[in-house]
């Protein structure tokens, strides 16, 4: 049955980057009509050896075939000829340009003068085949991420891709965007294409794909059957050892609040409405976690709430007191910090050392600062002091941050913000990236700071994260909350799903609070 | 319109230059790459232009030649900006101080020679329509160009596949590049093609608006470019509003100093670049944070396809 060519067959592929392998000696394969599902943990080279595929980089050793004859990539473009798309994490689409315009970027063949109307109808004639709704006339800038997303595997279909690639695909789309995109994956398989699918969420993996290969520190763990396989057994591959990770969350009571926002407006970079009438409240002792799809005010709300952005209108207050519109540095001396999610560009400064980074939030304070001056051997001793005790792994304080790898750069910015004990912290997309041992530490001290008393807000695009860690749970739609949810871990995860595509809960049994006052 | 209409002529003489260079700009920035040596290529291919057309007696082939050392400054900025990935900033004010030393030092020879220059064609017809006639249709043949370029670029950019690459390159090189468009190769060709436009501006100072080579004769225009260029948002009909809004003003400040007011010269003289800088800043304040996002996304960074964002 098989003794056809496959599409596309990767042998002893190696990629390095200055000090890490992310890819050693990965074989790998897409047969026609086939889900090929590519597993591993974050940071496992999935990504990179399909950007291998895709020409983006240069493999240091190994071999490409497609259809049976050896290439070499030396761009996209080249890949493209061969019949290959992809569809990027982060996609890649020009924001200020329309749809249609993005379907045709950098395709030959094309008259120079473009045809639009034929574009166009080129464009919604595929778009009806496969039932992926767009409007070619929006601008990508417009449109929601699940939205984009179409546009860009549309885009591929546009250029007769035969192999797909969808890198992560699920991971900014609601529980029914997924199930929506998983009919169009079988569909295009029916017709032949062969479709590598990146997840590193055994359910999907299990549901969706026919083989499943197994990526595990750059390393090649094993290709597998998934008709022959269990989630267990890749969980296993995957991770390498057993990890259990229970969440240890002892039962504690809300105390009083600390951080609240009611009526809360604000705008976006664009200077749209990003957050639309939030009023939530996070108190001490306990988690409020945010959910909700990326991009519908989640980050504008938090940066709201700690005096980072303008409230247009509705007010911000900590533990009483009128804060609306203040100035951040205010904020942070009522111990209201902050974890943004854009580490090496809201969160720390690449360029300057670790000691430098660790003080950015206490740097008019005694004893790192004496009058005028700041007196460096206390800096570095608090350096030393907060990189032992949040195991952050760096040469030494005097490195540049611009160093350290993401799991140790979250460290770092979780000490900073966590070793006073701040009244609350906001946390955004905290273990986003990190690998499981790292994921846990963050997720431990989190819940070691509600435990002494401290109150955290928690953006989290994890679902499971945020329902495990979470003792209330706020869902946001187009910076609207859609609903309050007591004891997240008791609702079904569609209800939740719902609400993140925009449905206003207004179930008695769930608690909505969000439009008191 | 006795007063008026001589003005508005000469606000487009004057203007001229200004809309090259702004011209030139708006293309090069497009593809993501600053190019600050605008007032030192002016100045280049000012004396460049001159001193061919006064050497060979062809005003035509003085602009043929400006263009061409125009694009060999482009090659530099660009081998600096693309290929070495160097700081834009930097290598823009290099030429700038390069081209301004060179041309004077060059230059010394041409001083107070005057040539022919680009002689005045009036369009037929058109020239005969009651005031748009003599302000836009009696002049030498750049400038008429200058109008095609404007209305071409206009059109270029939304309407065409290599508009739309353009666009792509300088908003997203990272999209652009996993599109299959060469980065490198758009980046080079219009800083190469934006320069050598620049450069014709320069040239127009010294073969049609004053007709003789003078030290640093541009005074300024390719620094007020590059202001423009940010005040139209990147739009070349807007470009074509404030480079003759400068001449408009260039045109009567000079008409007031020699019919003599009491007004210091210096005074009179600063009127055009104030009054340029006064009225953008007023749209752009309108246009608040609009102009932010005309502005091309990935303007001034170097790409590196194998480094994470
Ligand atoms: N462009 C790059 N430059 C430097 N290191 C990179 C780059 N891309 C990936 N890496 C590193 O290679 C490893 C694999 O990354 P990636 O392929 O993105 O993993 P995955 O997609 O499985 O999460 C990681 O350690 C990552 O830090
Ligand atoms: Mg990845």
């Amino acid at each position: 049955m098989n003794t056809e060519q496959p599409l596309v067959h990767m042998e002893g592929i190696t990629k390095r980057f200055a000090g890490v392998t992310a890819n050693f000696g990965i074989n790998f394969e897409v047969r026609r009509g086939e889900v090929h599902a590519l597993l591993g943990e974050n940071g496992a080279g999935k990504s990179t050896l399909m950007n291998i595929l895709y020409g983006l980089y240069r493999p240091d050793g190994g071999k490409i075939f497609i259809s049976g004859k050896e290439i070499s990539f030396s761009s996209p473009g080249d890949a493209r000829k061969a019949g290959i798309g992809m569809v990027h994490q982060h996609f890649m689409l020009i924001r200020s340009q329309t749809v249609w315009e993005n379907m045709i970027l950098g395709l030959d063949g094309l008259p120079l003068v473009l045809p639009r109307r034929e574009i166009k109808e080129r464009i919604l004639g595929i778009s009806e085949q496969y039932g992926l709704q767009v409007d070619p006339d929006a601008y990508i800038w417009q449109l929601s991420i699940g939205e984009q997303q179409r546009v860009a595997i549309l885009q591929m279909l546009f250029r007769q891709a035969n192999i797909l690639i969808l890198d992560e695909p699920t991971a900014v789309l609601t529980p029914q965007e997924c199930e929506h995109l998983f009919e169009t994956v079988r569909q295009m398989t029916a017709e032949g294409h062969g479709i590598v699918f990146i997840s590193h969420k055994l359910d999907e993996v299990m549901g969706l794909s026919s083989r499943v290969t197994i990526l595990r520190r750059g390393k090649l763990a094993g290709t597998l059957d998934t008709s022959s396989t269990t989630k267990e057994r890749l969980a296993e591959l995957m991770v390498g050892k057993k990890m259990v990770f229970s969440i240890d969350k002892k039962e504690l009571a809300r105390g009083r609040p600390v951080l609240e926002c009611s009526s809360l407006h604000a705008l976006g970079d664009r200077g749209f409405p990003a957050v639309s009438g939030a009023s939530i409240s996070v108190h001490e002792h306990e988690i409020l976690g945010i959910a909700g799809v990326a991009g519908n005010g989640q980050q504008e709300l938090c940066e709201a709430m700690v005096g980072l952005r303008k409230a247009e209108s509705g007010s911000v207050r900590v533990k009483g007191e009128d804060m609306t519109n203040r100035a951040p540095k205010d904020f942070i001396d009522r111990g209201v910090h902050y974890i943004p999610a854009d580490r090496k560009g809201t969160g720390l400064v690449p360029n300057m050392k670790v000691s430098e980074n660790s003080i950015l939030k206490r740097y008019w304070k005694r004893p790192v600062s004496k009058g005028f001056f700041i007196k460096w051997s206390e800096v570095a001793a608090f350096a030393i002091k907060l990189v032992s005790q949040f195991s952050v792994s760096t040469p030494s304080v005097e490195t540049p941050v611009r160093n350290l790898s993401g799991g140790n750069l979250q460290k770092l910015m979780l000490g900073r913000e966590l070793s006073d004990d701040p009244a609350v912290v906001l946390a955004v997309h905290p273990t986003w990236g990190l690998d499981v041992a790292a994921t846990c530490f963050v997720r431990e001290q989190l819940l070691s700071h509600r435990e002494r008393g401290g109150a955290v807000l928690l953006v989290s695009e994890d679902l499971d994260e945020l329902i495990s860690m979470s003792d209330r749970l706020a869902v946001m739609c187009k910076g609207e909350i859609m609903g309050v949810l007591e004891r997240p871990a008791d609702v079904p995860v569609e209800s939740i799903g719902l609400m993140m595509a925009g449905t206003v809960i207004r179930d008695e049994a769930f608690g909505r609070e969000g439009s008191q006052e | 319109m006795e007063i008026i209409i001589p003005i508005l002529t000469a606000a487009v003489r004057s203007g001229t230059p200004i809309l090259y260079a702004t011209l030139g700009e708006i293309i090069t920035e497009k593809a993501g790459i600053l190019n600050l040596g605008l007032e030192g290529i002016m100045l280049v291919g000012a004396y460049t232009g001159f001193s061919v057309a006064y050497s060979s007696g062809s005003a035509w082939l003085g602009v043929g030649a400006a263009f061409l050392v125009g694009t060999l400054m482009g090659l530099i900025h660009a081998f600096i900006c693309v290929t070495l990935k160097g700081n834009q900033v930097v290598s823009g004010l290099a030429i700038t101080m390069f081209g301004t030393g060179a041309s004077s030092l060059l230059g010394r020879e041409f001083v107070g020679f005057t040539i022919p220059g680009l002689s005045r064609i009036p369009l037929p017809v058109l020239s005969d329509i009651p005031v748009i006639g003599p302000v836009f249709f009696n002049h030498d043949a750049l400038i008429y160009s200058s109008y095609i370029l404007v209305l071409f670029f206009c059109w270029f950019f939304t309407s065409t596949r290599p508009g739309l690459n353009l666009r792509a390159v300088g908003d997203n090189p990272r999209a652009a590049d996993a599109m299959g468009i060469s980065v490198t190769g758009t980046r080079y060709f219009y800083t190469l093609l934006g320069a050598g436009i620049v450069a014709v501006g320069g040239a127009y100072m010294s073969l049609a608006y004053t007709k003789m080579w003078g030290e640093l004769m541009t005074a300024g225009r390719g620094w007020i470019a590059v202001a423009l260029v940010i005040f139209a948002i990147w739009n070349p009909a807007r470009a074509a509003f404030g480079a003759y809004l400068f001449g408009g003003v260039e045109a009567f400040q000079l008409r007031l100093q020699t019919a003599g007011t009491t007004i210091p010269t210096p005074v009179l003289m600063m009127l055009p670049y104030l009054m340029t800088i006064g009225v953008l800043l007023f749209i752009s304040i309108k246009k608040g944070k609009g102009i932010l996002f005309g502005a091309p996304a990935s303007l001034g960074a170097p790409f590196f396809r194998e480094e994470r964002d």
